[in-house]
Formats: structure tokens, C-alpha cells, sequence
């Protein structure tokens, strides 16, 4: 079966700085992958080559067998290429029924339309709607977004990224910033993601991980040194190396 | 009042009021009309007021909307005045309703040319571009002269009587009103477009293009566009100034027009067609006001002015209105 | 061959003008992030206050140079104290309302106190006339703008590299919160460098009221012109203000020799397709 997202052998240098260094992963439908490495580790250029904001020096990237890898990025999310940020970025004086809309208009090829209104599309406002309710945004759907909580703009972040129906999401630390206490909305939206979609999470929080990932692909100066099951990743000499190896060498 | 999905929405009078344009067309209808009555000697100056509003509303829909700040606008409403005027001297298509075509459709190209080059950078060369595009404009309108009149500006622009019905008469009652009626239906026009889908994503863009582009959305696209409508709006108005006075002047392609849209614009507000609107009639009349005395009185005091918007109003008037209102509402309702 | 040369000469000394007072534009745009558009007000100033000093108060050249510098870093301390210091940071079209509106402000009070009329700066006896270099004369004056921008450029460099300010200001330019982290001023640091900026803005417009003459349009005409070698040459950096200083030079003055009738078209035109290509500047840093 061709996998929905197919990475080999990527690589990019800055300045004879090896960032990504011969990155090969693949992605199947209703895979739960997680990313995880030191600080350094080359996850956010990784990140970069894949969504197409960086050009890479070599390898290729495929989505559902479709080689993108000279493609915009632009033309990767409408292949169904989805990411969301670490650091929330929404348009704060707008709301999240607007957010939405934005998303859902773009993927039903009606962003360029000059006549009609969002608000009065029927089949938009049903999707937003549904989106809303699935995210439990419905309560705050018409208030500004700099005036909603942050866990809930967590959450419109992620309804950003489904509104667009992804086939391969591309999740920033999905939790970042949201106190701990809290992460809880996140993660059972994150269980209710739908199966078949393939999902890739970019994290250090190791709690959120390991309750999520079946697969955890462990990058460390810019090289793959993993990529096993999670209980695997604990015991694996590479990794502890990578992770407390400079406060090995320290001592 | 329930949407679609028969969820409840704020159910209230003004909120189905904000969304009609029916308010806003009245009162320029309203206002329009008390200034023919008005003031009957000076609808020269009312004129040229429609057609700066033009002006300044293009450069809402690219600064207000999307976030561009340019300082180079007027040349999209000098390419319509051009358009126009050129079209009536040396085509003989001396139809006012023609020439106005003419004008939104120069108005447009020039968006058109002028968006290309601007949208090429970002920041500070954005604006140089800008400012260099103008200014290439203004020279190459002086060179042509055989087409535009150079220094002494193109004249002996004569339009037909308007619908073959009304004269444009010595006192510009034919002109204003002419005017008045295109400001309405550009008005309705652009309200329909700010809240269009289109309109929606040339929010998104002001407020965060990464965000935008991450949707799948073309940034480059939207500005585009936006800057192509752009054209056509400040066409028709250069359009409307080169019917109602009879000349194009190089000063229609100048920097310092550029530069005087934009503080109408702040002035008033950005991001609203009524702050834009606001703006611009406020500012024409104390120029007219002021600068009968000495320009460069009235130069220090622009300045001044923007000064103190930036320090005091950044939202402008009718933004810093609205907010104290909202303030003043919530605190009612709380 | 005798046209090559004396175009050669007045473009090298129109670009070292150009680079004395531009080079004040970029430290504020590398330093502070500001959009400042009233740059050439201040080189403005500098050229009102050397014409008065030297004028109508009877003073030598170099006295009237000192009093533009220290003069306009007078009245510049104030606005950046009270207005600039308000746009740190800010949204650019912020910044550039705020900066335009000063400069219509100087441009009024310029009218206002000194009148509309153009105002020369008289030069000493040593600057008139011309020098004899061997192979042919050229204008004093135009040697002694090449001097000054020569002698500008090497002080900064040293500046920048040698000195302590020089690394707090480079330090404050990388990253200003780590500086400020690390104990460096950069309060201090802005205020002075803006003074530095002021200074040699006006400088620039003394030195080079010869050719670029003094009047109150001034601050509007040629605020392009400096706003162009900055973000062609790529904010805070000296070499690329140099070069293209000396380029934007090069093309304004043979246009003017060559196509005088089409005034500023080519140099607009330049400009576009240069900023259009390079569109983070020749030498600039990433954006």
C-alpha cells in the first residue's frame, strides 16, 4: 500500500551545517506518529522541508504517492498536507466561526468568492458548525479570539487544521503553553481525531506522547536514531545517549 | 434572529443593522444631498471631495483590509483620471458614463502593474517601491506630454451631457450629482466585497499571512486582487475628477497625494469604509479652510495632526468612536 | 573623456553625500527597527542651520558645519525622546505616520522661519574654485564631499569594530532583549546612536547643500533617494550603504548629464527593478 506521506532520504545544510541529515519516514492511514528529540534536534527545519516552507538539498517528499517536493505550500495543504503552530496563530480580532469559515471556504474553493456572504452558505455554515460543535467551540463562536481563553485557542487551532479535511496532519506541540492542568481538552480531542487520518505530533511533552503515539521516531543532530514503539524508546542506548549524553560528558 | 444551523446569534437590532449596507448608502444619500442644498457655491469642492473618497477608499481595501502600507495610491487614481481624460481628448469618447469605464478600467491595469511591483517586497523596500513607483508614474505622465499636457496638464476634457439629458453645467450640479450616485453604488459594491468570502481572507491576510498561507490560501493572490479592485475604485474616482473639472493635472500622480490619502484614511480609521469616508471629508474641508492662508501652514499642521492621531487615536476617528461605544455597551450590559 | 570623467567625479561625490547622510538612516533602521521617514528633515536642518550660521551670522565653513551637527542633535533629542521612543517596536505603518508627519511639520516651521526661498551655505576661500589633480581640475568642493564621506565611512567602521560602543551596538542590533539581558543599555545606547544619526545627517545636508540645495520641499525630494540606498544597501550595514550610495550616485548624476528631459524616470526606474530583484537589499541580512 502507498503510504500518504513519503519522506526519503531528505536533507538540507545550512552553511555546511548538516540540519536534516538523510531523513527517511513514512505515514499510513490512521497512523499515530510521534517526533521527538533534543533541543537542536532539526525538528522545526524538518518540519519546514515537509510543509515546503524550506527547500530541501535533496531527497523527496510524496503525499499519497504524488511527488510535492519542488511543490508550493500552498499546493501541499490542498493535497491534503495540513500543519498547525506551535505558537498560536490565529487573527485576533476575529472569531472563531470566522477562523473556520476561512478554513472551510479555502478547501470548497469559494475563498475567491467577491458576492455572498460566509454566514449565508448553508453548506459552509453546516460544516462550521459541526467543526464548532466537535471542538465544543459552539459557546464562544462569535467572540473575538483575543478575548477567549488560550486552551480554547489551542482547540481552534486544531479545528483550523481539520476544517481543512487533512489526510496527514502535522501537529506543533499541540499542548504547548496550556497549563497542565488543562492539557486534558487537548488530548481527548486528539483521541477523536478521525482513524483514518495519519497524524504526525511534534512534542517534548513525554506524558502527551506516550498516551498518544503508537510509533515514536526520535531525531537527534538532524539524523533519525529511532523509530520503534514507545515502550522500545525508553531503553534504547542511542536515545539515552542523545538525550543525557552532554550531561554524561559533563560529569 | 437564528442563522442557518438555527443556533442562536446575537438577535439584536444593530447587529442586523452593522450587516446591511442600507445605513451607510443612506447617509451618504442624506449627506449628499443637504450639501447640494447647503452649500450651492461650493459643489466644486464637494466634488473633488467624492472623488478623493474614491481615493481613499481603494487605499482602505489594500492598507484597511490587507495590511499593505503604501505610499504611492495615487497612482492608481491618476491612471484613471488619465485613462479618462486621454480616452475623451484623443478618442473622442466623451460619454461621461464611458469615461468612467475607461477610468476604473485604467484604474484597474495600473492596480494591476503597480500591485506587481509593490507585493514583490516586504517592509521598508515595500514601501520605497511604492514610493518610487509614483514618483516613475508622475515622470513618465511629464515626459508623454503629447498625451497628457505634461506640466500644463491635459485640457479641454468636454463630456456629453449626462444619458444625453444633463449638461455638466458651470456650477457642477450635474457633476456632484453624477458623483453622489457613483459613491453610492461603489459604496454598496465594496460593502458586499469586504464581506464576501474574498473579503474574509483579506482579513486573515492583515492579520496573519503565515496563518493564511497555512490554510492553502495564495497571499500573493488575495493582494493581488485586492490591489486589481483597488485600481478600479481609485480609476473611477480620477475618473469622476477629470469629468467634473474638465483637467487632469500632474498632481493627481503625486507622492504628496499619495501621502495626503493616507492620513485621511488614518484620520478617520482603517479597516472601515465609514472611517474612510469620515477621513476624507473632514480632512478636504480643513484644507480647504487652511491652505486658502498658506500651504505650508497647512503642511505643519497635517503633520501635527498625524502626530497626534498615532500618539491619541491610532484606530482614527470613527474606530476610536466605535470602540467607546462597544467599551460603553458591555459596561451596560454587565 | 574629459564628460566620462567629470560625470565620474560629480557621481562619486553625490554618492558620498548620499552615503554621509543615508548611513545615520540605516544605523536607526539596522538599530531600532524604525521606518524613519523624516531622516532627511534632520539633513535638512543641518543644511538651514550651516546656511544661517555661515550666512547671517557671519561665521567660518567649519564653524557653521559644527553648529549644523550640534544644532540639529539639540532639537532631534527631544523628538526622540518624546515621539520616537513611542514607535519603538510599533507596527510599521505606525512608524511611518508618525515620521511623516514630523517631517510636514518641519517642512512648515522650515518655511515658517527661514521662507521658501532656496539657501546657499557660502564656502570658504580654499573650496572655491578648482584643484588641480595633474591629468585635469576638478571642483574643490567635490573633492572635499569625497574627503568627508571617505573620512566618515573609515571613523564608523572603526567604530563599530574597535570600540565598546561599537559592540554594545552591535550586540543591541543582533538581539536588543539579550543585550538588555546581558547589561547593556539600550536606552543609552538608541539615544546615542540616534544622536549619531542626526548628527551626520546633517552633516550630509550642509556638506552637500552644493548639490543637493537646501529648501523646504528638501525633507519630501530626496526622502526617497535615502530611504532607496537603505533598503538597498540593507539596514546597519556600512559597506552596503557605501555601495549604494555610490551606484544610486552614479545613475542620478548620468541621467541628469545624459537625459536631462526625462528628469528622474530612469532613477526611479533603476530603483524598481533594483529593489524588485533584490528585495532584502544587496548586503542585507535575512529579513
Amino acid at each position: 500500500m502507498t503510504p500518504l506521506l513519503d519522506i526519503r532520504s531528505l536533507r538540507k545544510t545550512f552553511g555546511g551545517l548538516s540540519v536534516t541529515n538523510d531523513v527517511s519516514l513514512s505515514l499510513h492511514p490512521g497512523d499515530r506518529v510521534a517526533l521527538i528529540g533534543p533541543n537542536g534536534a532539526g525538528k522545526t527545519t524538518f518540519v519546514n522541508l515537509v510543509t515546503g516552507a524550506l527547500k530541501p538539498d535533496g531527497g523527496r517528499v510524496s503525499l499519497n504517492g504524488m511527488d510535492v517536493t519542488r511543490s508550493r505550500p500552498t499546493e501541499r495543504v490542498k493535497r491534503g498536507l495540513v500543519r498547525s503552530f506551535q505558537v498560536t496563530r490565529l487573527f485576533k480580532d476575529m472569531t472563531p466561526e470566522e477562523h473556520i469559515a476561512c478554513a472551510v471556504l479555502q478547501r470548497m474553493g469559494k475563498a475567491g468568492r467577491m458576492l455572498g456572504r460566509h454566514g449565508r452558505m448553508t453548506d459552509v455554515m453546516t460544516e462550521v458548525g459541526d467543526i464548532l460543535d466537535f471542538l465544543q467551540l459552539s459557546g464562544i463562536a462569535n467572540v473575538r479570539v483575543r478575548e477567549i481563553a488560550y486552551g480554547q485557542q489551542r482547540l481552534l487551532e486544531l479545528a483550523i487544521a481539520l476544517a481543512l479535511r487533512p489526510r496527514v496532519l502535522l501537529l506543533d506541540e499541540p499542548a504547548a503553553g496550556i497549563p497542565h492542568a488543562q492539557t486534558g481538552l487537548i488530548e481527548k480531542a486528539l483521541e477523536r481525531l478521525p482513524a483514518d487520518l495519519a497524524v504526525l505530533m511534534i512534542d517534548h511533552d513525554m506524558d502527551l506522547v506516550f498516551r498518544f503515539a503508537k510509533r515514536v521516531i526520535v531525531l537527534a543532530a538532524g539524523s533519525v536514531i529511532f523509530d520503534g514503539s514507545p515502550q522500545a524508546v525508553a531503553q534504547d542506548a542511542r536515545v539515552r545517549e542523545a538525550y543525557l549524553g552532554s550531561y554524561a560528558h559533563a560529569r | 434572529m437564528t442563522d442557518v444551523l438555527g443556533r442562536d446569534r446575537p438577535a439584536d437590532f444593530w447587529s442586523r443593522l452593522k450587516e446591511s449596507s442600507l445605513p451607510g448608502a443612506l447617509a451618504i444619500f442624506v449627506v449628499g444631498i443637504a450639501g447640494f442644498f447647503l452649500l450651492p457655491d461650493n459643489l466644486a469642492l464637494l466634488t473633488r471631495i467624492i472623488a478623493i473618497a474614491f481615493l481613499v477608499l481603494s487605499l482602505d481595501l489594500v492598507t484597511g483590509y490587507c495590511g499593505v502600507a503604501t505610499l504611492g495610491h495615487a497612482a492608481l487614481f491618476g491612471a484613471g483620471a488619465y485613462g479618462a481624460g486621454i480616452a475623451a481628448v484623443h478618442f473622442g469618447v466623451t460619454d461621461p458614463i464611458a469615461m468612467t469605464i475607461v477610468g476604473g478600467v485604467s484604474g484597474a491595469i495600473a492596480g494591476l502593474v503597480c500591485g506587481s511591483v509593490i507585493l514583490r517586497a516586504h517592509g521598508l523596500p515595500q514601501l520605497v517601491l511604492s514610493i518610487a513607483v509614483i514618483h516613475l508614474f508622475h515622470e513618465a505622465a511629464n515626459k508623454a506630454s503629447s498625451w497628457t499636457g505634461g506640466s500644463d496638464g491635459l485640457s479641454g476634457i468636454m463630456p456629453d451631457p449626462l444619458l444625453g439629458l444633463f449638461e455638466f453645467d458651470l456650477w457642477g450640479k450635474t457633476a456632484y450629482l453624477y458623483g453622489i450616485g457613483l459613491l453610492l453604488v461603489v459604496f454598496v459594491f465594496l460593502r458586499m466585497i469586504v464581506h464576501s468570502p474574498f473579503g474574509l481572507m483579506a482579513r486573515g491576510v492583515r492579520e496573519d499571512h503565515v496563518r493564511v498561507a497555512a490554510m492553502g490560501v495564495s497571499v500573493h493572490s488575495v493582494l493581488l486582487r485586492m490591489y486589481v479592485l483597488s485600481g478600479m475604485v481609485a480609476g473611477i474616482g480620477g475618473a469622476l475628477s477629470a469629468v467634473a473639472t474638465q483637467v487632469v493635472g500632474l498632481d493627481s500622480l503625486s507622492f504628496t497625494l499619495s501621502a495626503q490619502a493616507l492620513v485621511m484614511l488614518v484620520v478617520g480609521g482603517t479597516g472601515s469604509l465609514y472611517g474612510a469616508l469620515i477621513g476624507t471629508v473632514l480632512f478636504l474641508f480643513f484644507e480647504d479652510v487652511v491652505s486658502a492662508a498658506n500651504p505650508f501652514h497647512w503642511l505643519a499642521i497635517v503633520g501635527a495632526l498625524l502626530i497626534a492621531v498615532v500618539l491619541f487615536a491610532p484606530r482614527g476617528l470613527y474606530g476610536t468612536a466605535i470602540s467607546i461605544i462597544r467599551e460603553r455597551r458591555k459596561k451596560s450590559a454587565a | 573623456m574629459q564628460t566620462v570623467l567629470s560625470v565620474a567625479i560629480d557621481a562619486l561625490a553625490y554618492g558620498m553625500v548620499l552615503f554621509v547622510i543615508s548611513i545615520g538612516l540605516s544605523i536607526t533602521m539596522g538599530l531600532m527597527r524604525v521606518v524613519n521617514l523624516a531622516h532627511g528633515a534632520f539633513a535638512m536642518i543641518g543644511g538651514y542651520l550651516a546656511s544661517y550660521a555661515a550666512r547671517d551670522l557671519g561665521l567660518g565653513y567649519a564653524a557653521a558645519l559644527l553648529i549644523a551637527v550640534i544644532g540639529t542633535i539639540i532639537i532631534a533629542i527631544p523628538l526622540e525622546r518624546f515621539l520616537y521612543r513611542r514607535i519603538y517596536g510599533a507596527p510599521e505603518l505606525t512608524q511611518v505616520l508618525m515620521t511623516i508627519g514630523i517631517t510636514f511639520c518641519i517642512i512648515g516651521i522650515a518655511n515658517f522661519v527661514f521662507g521658501p526661498t532656496l539657501k546657499t551655505i557660502p564656502l570658504p576661500e580654499t573650496l572655491r574654485g578648482a584643484t588641480d589633480v595633474g591629468f585635469r581640475t576638478i571642483a574643490t568642493h567635490r573633492i572635499f564631499a569625497i574627503a568627508i564621506g571617505a573620512a566618515i565611512a573609515v571613523l564608523l567602521w572603526c567604530l563599530v569594530e574597535k570600540t565598546s560602543y561599537g559592540i554594545r551596538l552591535r550586540a543591541s542590533v543582533d538581539n536588543s532583549a539579550m543585550a538588555a539581558a546581558l547589561g547593556v543599555r539600550t536606552e543609552l545606547v538608541y539615544a546615542a546612536s540616534f544622536a549619531i544619526a542626526v548628527g551626520l545627517a546633517a552633516l550630509g545636508g550642509a556638506v552637500g547643500a552644493e548639490l543637493l540645495p537646501v529648501e523646504p520641499y528638501y525633507a519630501l525630494r530626496y526622502m526617497v533617494t535615502f530611504l532607496v540606498v537603505v533598503s538597498i544597501g540593507g539596514s546597519g550595514s556600512i559597506g552596503g550603504a557605501l555601495l549604494a550610495s555610490l551606484l544610486l550616485g552614479a545613475i542620478d548624476t548620468t541621467g541628469r548629464y545624459f537625459a536631462p528631459e526625462y528628469g528622474e524616470f530612469f532613477f526611479y526606474l533603476a530603483v524598481i527593478v533594483i529593489v524588485a530583484v533584490f528585495p532584502r537589499g544587496l548586503a542585507g541580512r535575512r529579513a
